[in-house]
């Protein structure tokens, strides 16, 4: 959506200094599992967060949907407070997380559907027309009968978003809702969200470890590790910031001997070495300051020993991102 | 602001809540028929043994008719137990509790519809149990206040699954400790509410067995009705038990309440609404 200038949208979420302590291992001290957290979500927008497993995500979300107080600090859903105002919030918001399901076994798809449905407190009729749409949009209409018991992992998760749509909440937590899912369901589900937000007036709070799901699926990206939120802008842009505009893909042969040499070449902001053994081709990944050091940078590699067979400039990815703020990769 | 139609509102969100968690209580009890069959064949193995015993030595049929009724009423209890309150444990380990606690209605709502679909099928189990001890062992009946017996039948519900909510919200926050404790107080109420005795309140019975068994609401009502359906007894006898039972209500329903608050912001300050860190 475009906004023009001095137009600044309703914010949805906002939280100020937000912190949370666990007790840990006892003699061990408490964790810390979100610390100073400051942050804006506005209206129309499916915000990510993007952080390793422990980095405090879930713990975010139960905080912002009322499920969990937090130590320190505040947090508002549409300027109401989530500890004292919890239940006009809960009117707003549904949460889906990966990996559980809540329901009843016993029951089918539909009549789960229709129980959750009832929380909401949506008329009879008004309630199974919701349902139908949902089951289509799912594409679960081929198992609305049957007992939830009975149903794959897949389609589990599936009737779980379908239960996060239920009451067509103003904002949506969905907490690494793809965790587990099989590529087809999870892409449904991505499509599903993203057609949803168009609806307007909607906001999604989204979690991953999954970067591509993050870059792909989001209009802003929040990368949180250790409980702090370390950074937070549209994918985009944080994958120019971090790379400057200059990160480049240049294939050697043989690999380098000696790679801190160069690391340390003046300029030089990242590096990763990929080593293809069936071709011998080693590919660098280069993060630099600007361009100026290319001459330098490609003496010390012909120092090494190294032949130069390809290079260019290649597209930043959020994982350059992440390396840049995080110092290690983010692993599955 | 809270306004008028804002408690109507809510009043019929909560309302609309307690009758879906109900409907399912009703629908998902009744369509397994090994565990139905089961719950209402097995109760009926034990209280038969007991009526043929009572005939054999020589009991007056009443006796039958007696342990009939504290079967028929037992149930209830059992009831309690396995679907009040470790129901509630299953329900956070199933992730159903969150979706409770997101949603805008009382966790007391929830509660109270699993109470009322739980009474209700029970209640079918129990009549079955009835019609056995009318139709096979021909125990004699004799009512002669059939509305006193309505009454005392309503408020010995109402007190027991006060106390089953009680329960419940007690064992919300804990694991399997809610399964031990529910199995620890399974016999001995069977057996301090004199349920397969012919009378509890009776000069064999010592007197301090008699005191415990009237902390439970269960003895107390269980005591009544056997009064009204088999000595044919009528309100003016029985009016210290109904009164009992009112205070029992008084009682549990608001403690009740206030510990399942006292529960949820326990666990929302400690994390402990899921099981995953336990
Ligand atoms: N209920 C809890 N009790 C104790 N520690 C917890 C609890 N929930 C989370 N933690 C701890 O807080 C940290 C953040 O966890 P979490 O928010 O679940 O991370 P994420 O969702 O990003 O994987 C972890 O160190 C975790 O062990
Ligand atoms: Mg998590």
């Amino acid at each position: 959506m475009f906004l023009g200038p001095g137009l600044k949208r309703d914010l949805s979420i906002e939280t100020k200094g937000l912190r949370r302590l666990f007790k840990g291992i006892p003699g061990k001290g408490d964790v810390v599992a979100l610390d100073q957290v400051d942050l804006e979500v506005y209206d129309d927008e499916i915000f990510g967060l993007l952080g390793p497993n422990g980095a405090g995500k879930t713990t975010l979300i139960k905080i912002l949907s009322t499920l969990l107080l937090p130590t320190q600090g505040e947090a508002r859903i549409k300027g109401l407070d989530v500890v004292k105002q919890a239940p006009q919030i809960r009117r707003m918001i549904n949460l889906v997380s990966g990996g559980e399901t809540p329901g009843y076994g016993i029951l089918s798809v539909k009549e789960n559907l229709w129980f959750f449905s009832q929380l909401y407190g949506l008329p009879r009729d008004f309630a199974k027309d919701r349902i139908t749409k949902l089951v289509d949009q799912l594409e679960l209409q081929d198992y609305l009968n049957t007992r939830m018991a009975k149903l794959s992992t897949g389609y589990k998760q599936r009737l779980n978003l379908a239960r996060g749509f239920v009451n067509d909440p103003a904002l949506l937590f969905l907490d690494e809702p793809t965790l587990g899912l099989d590529v087809i369901s999870a892409r449904h589900l991505r499509t599903l969200v993203k057609g949803w937000i168009k609806t307007g007036g909607k906001t999604v709070l989204l979690t991953t470890h999954y970067m591509a799901e993050a870059d792909q699926m989001c209009d802003r990206v929040g990368i949180i590790n250790h409980g702090k939120i370390l950074a937070c802008d549209t994918p985009q842009r944080l994958k120019t910031k971090v790379a400057g505009g200059a990160t480049w893909k240049i294939e050697i042969t043989p690999n380098l001997s000696q790679p801190e040499s160069v690391k340390s070449v003046q300029g030089v902001l990242g590096l990763s070495q990929n080593d293809n053994i069936e071709t011998g081709i080693t590919t660098l990944k280069l993060v630099l300051e600007d361009e100026s050091v290319m001459s330098d940078l490609l003496s010390k590699i012909r120092d090494n020993g190294c032949k130069v067979l390809n290079m260019g400039k290649s597209e930043p990815t959020l994982e350059d991102v992440y390396i840049s703020l995080v110092g290690t990769g983010l692993e599955e | 602001m809270i306004s008028g139609p804002t408690i109507r509102k809510d009043l019929s969100n909560n309302l609309r809540a307690a009758y879906a968690r109900m409907w399912v209580r009703l629908r998902g009890s009744n369509r397994d028929p090994i565990a139905l069959a089961s719950e209402i064949g097995l109760p009926i193995l034990t209280i038969g043994a007991y009526v043929i015993l009572y005939h054999a030595i020589g009991l007056p049929a009443s006796a039958g008719a007696a342990v009939i009724v504290g079967g028929a009423m037992i149930a209830f209890w059992t009831n309690v137990l396995w679907n009040m309150s470790s129901q509630w444990f299953w329900e956070r380990e199933q992730g159903n509790l969150e979706m409770y606690m997101v949603a805008p209605v009382s966790r007391m709502s929830i509660l109270l519809g699993m109470a009322l679909g739980g009474s209700l099928n029970t209640a079918i189990r129990a009549l079955g149990i009835v019609l056995l001890g009318i139709f096979v062992f021909q125990v004699p009946f004799q009512v002669r206040d059939p509305f006193s017996v309505g009454l005392v039948f309503f408020l010995t519900l109402a007190a027991l699954y006060s106390l089953g909510m009680l329960f419940a919200s007690l064992f919300m926050l804990y694991g399997r400790e809610a399964w031990n404790t529910a199995n620890l107080l399974q016999e001995p109420v069977y057996f301090l509410s004199g349920a397969y005795f012919p009378a509890i309140y009776a000069p064999i019975v010592p007197f301090g067995l008699q005191v415990a068994g009237s902390l439970i609401p269960m003895t107390i009502g269980l005591d009544a009705i056997r009064r009204l359906v088999i000595n044919g007894a009528s309100i003016t006898s029985i009016w210290p038990e109904v009164l009992a039972l009112i205070a029992c209500i008084l009682i549990l329903f608001p403690l009740a309440r206030h510990s399942l608050n006292y529960m949820e912001s326990l666990g929302k300050k400690e994390g402990r609404l899921t099981l995953r860190w336990q």
